[in-house]
């Protein structure tokens, strides 16, 4: 009974500590696809709300890869953010280059910055980290702000450049390209999280000294999360001069983004991949609606009730709630 | 192979105005059953944090297994088999038991596959009697069990020595024979194992040599018998 099965379409299974993997990247493609299609039949506001969204997407997962999983909480978002985009402002300023080469660039430099923030962990642990990353920013926006080059605190205009005939608008683009970027960050912290070095980060938020102790190489860990994290958040800023086609260093270094790059992820969940981006889309939908509805000062407010309300009732965020649900059901 | 396989030599270590050690010179033979006593306070947790590279002396150097580690951080010494217990047991929270005692697995020892870890984890949890609590928090374990944890954590890194910081500390006496147990069990596969201890009947049963560390200074290193028998130890104990 051996049929010659040389020619049976052979189903590759894929390992199912893949699956969240993939899944990961159909959204992102399927996302791509319906924005596509969508084109130019939706208003424009639509586009410049899930930017918004879709940033944060990115700029929470990227705090939580260091705030998360490691525990080293970075008040400082706001500062790689803002190379990022300054990055980009230089750039422009200099050359004429595609997007993703400003995006390339923007990686490297807050990945700079994010490795120099990595050897500030060596010696500081817990507020005092968290403090010395606020000071960083501080130091940051001082010196954008004094930098005529780039605007100073005037700030600068960023002209757009041309876009091809495939999208409607360059809102069309920037909103693709932000699903491109959410997509890898999102994929990159679910790698974290499930290789070695989630665990190794897991050991040293739990304890630092006794996962030394364990042979955990603790600075060499800190220094993959703090790099991959400013680089992520350098990378999300990038495209925002494009976005609102005139930066200030009080947009770039906003206390709005800092704010919001910890209480998403801690809306969401700190704990997996998947806590900050229904942190990102809850936080960030509701504060495009209140934009819309009754006023752009209500952002923060609301942001600060849904913070606190969840630090007490859910202090594990939505990913605490659905696995304290999973475990009654068993 | 030389007989010593863990040294402090000329260790001096001072926190600020207070000199924590002072000049200590420690040899510790492969395979031996060490016990490390002195009052509270006299150095003997700093000397063990210079020993593992939690903190590193203002002078002096550590040798282990015929090389300087002065100067190698604490993740390299548990590599090479350096392992130890905390005196205030420092599990990993967020983790499961079972998970606890994969990081060194993974970590200290080597990459393996997840299922052999998996299987390597449950031999060491089976070893240190933890095995029915292999799926839940370390949050819930009782002292004894957390002493456990300890000491299966110090396990899964495959040491050469085992430097067991007080585990026996606030456990009844049945608890006391059962880690007592486990040690010389350790110590029989050939594991040297050095012992900080307050609980004297457990160092006078387990050790095969007594060193006595007072304010910061050796006074006393012998057979167990003999070390007890010193006046400056019984001074060092009882007072005038």
């Amino acid at each position: 009974m051996s049929a010659p099965t040389t020619f049976a379409p052979r189903k590759v299974p894929v390992p199912r500590h893949l699956h969240a993997g993939l899944a990961i990247v159909l959204a992102g493609a399927l996302l791509v696809a319906a924005t596509f299609v969508v084109g130019s039949h939706v208003s424009e506001y639509y586009y410049l709300a899930a930017y918004t969204i879709l940033q944060f997407i990115v700029l929470g997962t990227a705090w939580n890869i260091l705030g998360g999983y490691a525990g080293y909480v970075n008040f400082g978002t706001a500062g790689f953010f803002a190379a990022g985009c300054y990055t980009t402002v230089v750039l422009n300023k200099l050359f004429q280059l595609p997007l993703i080469v400003d995006m390339s660039a923007a990686a490297v430099t807050a990945g700079l910055m994010g490795f120099g923030t990595g050897y500030l962990a060596l010696r500081l642990r817990g507020v005092f980290f968290s403090i010395a990353t606020l000071a960083l920013a501080i130091v940051l926006q001082t010196i954008i702000s004094n930098w005529s080059f780039v605007g100073g605190g005037r700030g600068v205009y960023v002209v757009r450049p041309e876009i091809s005939g495939l999208f409607g608008s360059y809102a069309h683009l920037l909103v693709m390209l932000m699903i491109g970027l959410a997509t890898c960050a999102v994929l990159a912290a679910w790698a974290v999280e499930k290789s070695w070095i989630g665990i190794g980060l897991a050991a040293i938020r739990d304890n630092e000294t006794a996962a030394e102790t364990c042979g955990v190489p603790s600075l060499r860990l800190k220094l993959i999360a703090t790099t991959t994290s400013g680089a992520l958040m350098g990378m999300a800023g990038a495209p925002f001069p494009y976005y609102v086609s005139y930066v200030d260093p009080a947009t770039a270094f906003s206390l709005a983004i800092a704010v919001n790059s910890i209480a998403m992820p801690l809306v969401g969940g700190t704990a997996t991949w998947w806590g900050p981006v229904v942190g990102a889309i809850m936080l960030g939908s509701v504060q495009q609606i209140l934009t819309v509805t009754i006023s752009s000062a209500a952002n923060l407010f609301i942001v600060g009730v849904l913070l606190v309300a969840f630090l007490i009732a859910a202090p594990r965020g939505v990913v605490g709630i659905v696995r304290g649900w999973k475990r009654g059901r068993q | 192979m030389s007989a010593t396989i863990l040294a402090a030599a000329g260790v001096t270590k001072r926190f600020y105005g207070f000199a924590a050690l002072t000049d200590v010179d420690l040899a510790v033979d492969r395979g031996e059953r060490l016990g490390l006593i002195g009052p509270n306070g006299s150095g003997k947790s700093t000397l063990v944090n210079c020993f593992t590279g939690i903190i590193a002396p203002d002078s002096g150097s550590i040798a282990f297994d015929g090389a300087d580690i002065t100067e190698t951080p604490a993740w390299v010494r548990a590599k090479h088999g350096l392992a130890r217990t905390y005196q205030i047991p420092r599990p990993f929270r967020g983790m499961t038991v079972k998970e606890n005692i994969e990081v060194p697995l993974r970590f200290a020892v080597g990459h393996g596959s997840a299922r052999t870890i998996s299987d390597a984890a449950q031999a060491i949890l089976d070893q240190v009697a933890l095995a029915d609590k292999a799926d839940v928090s370390p949050k819930v374990l009782t002292q004894v069990e957390l002493r456990k944890l300890e000491l299966g954590r110090a396990l899964a890194a495959r040491p050469k020595v085992l430097i067991a910081d007080e585990v026996m500390a606030g456990l009844s006496d049945s608890e006391v024979d059962e880690i007592l147990a486990l040690l010389t069990q350790l110590n029989a596969q050939g594991i040297t194992i050095l012992l900080i201890e307050h609980i004297m009947r457990a160092v006078m049963m387990f050790s095969q040599r007594v060193v006595v560390i007072v304010a910061g200074r050796k006074i006393a290193d012998g057979r167990p018998d003999d070390v007890m028998q010193q006046d400056e130890v019984e001074r060092a104990y009882l007072g005038e």
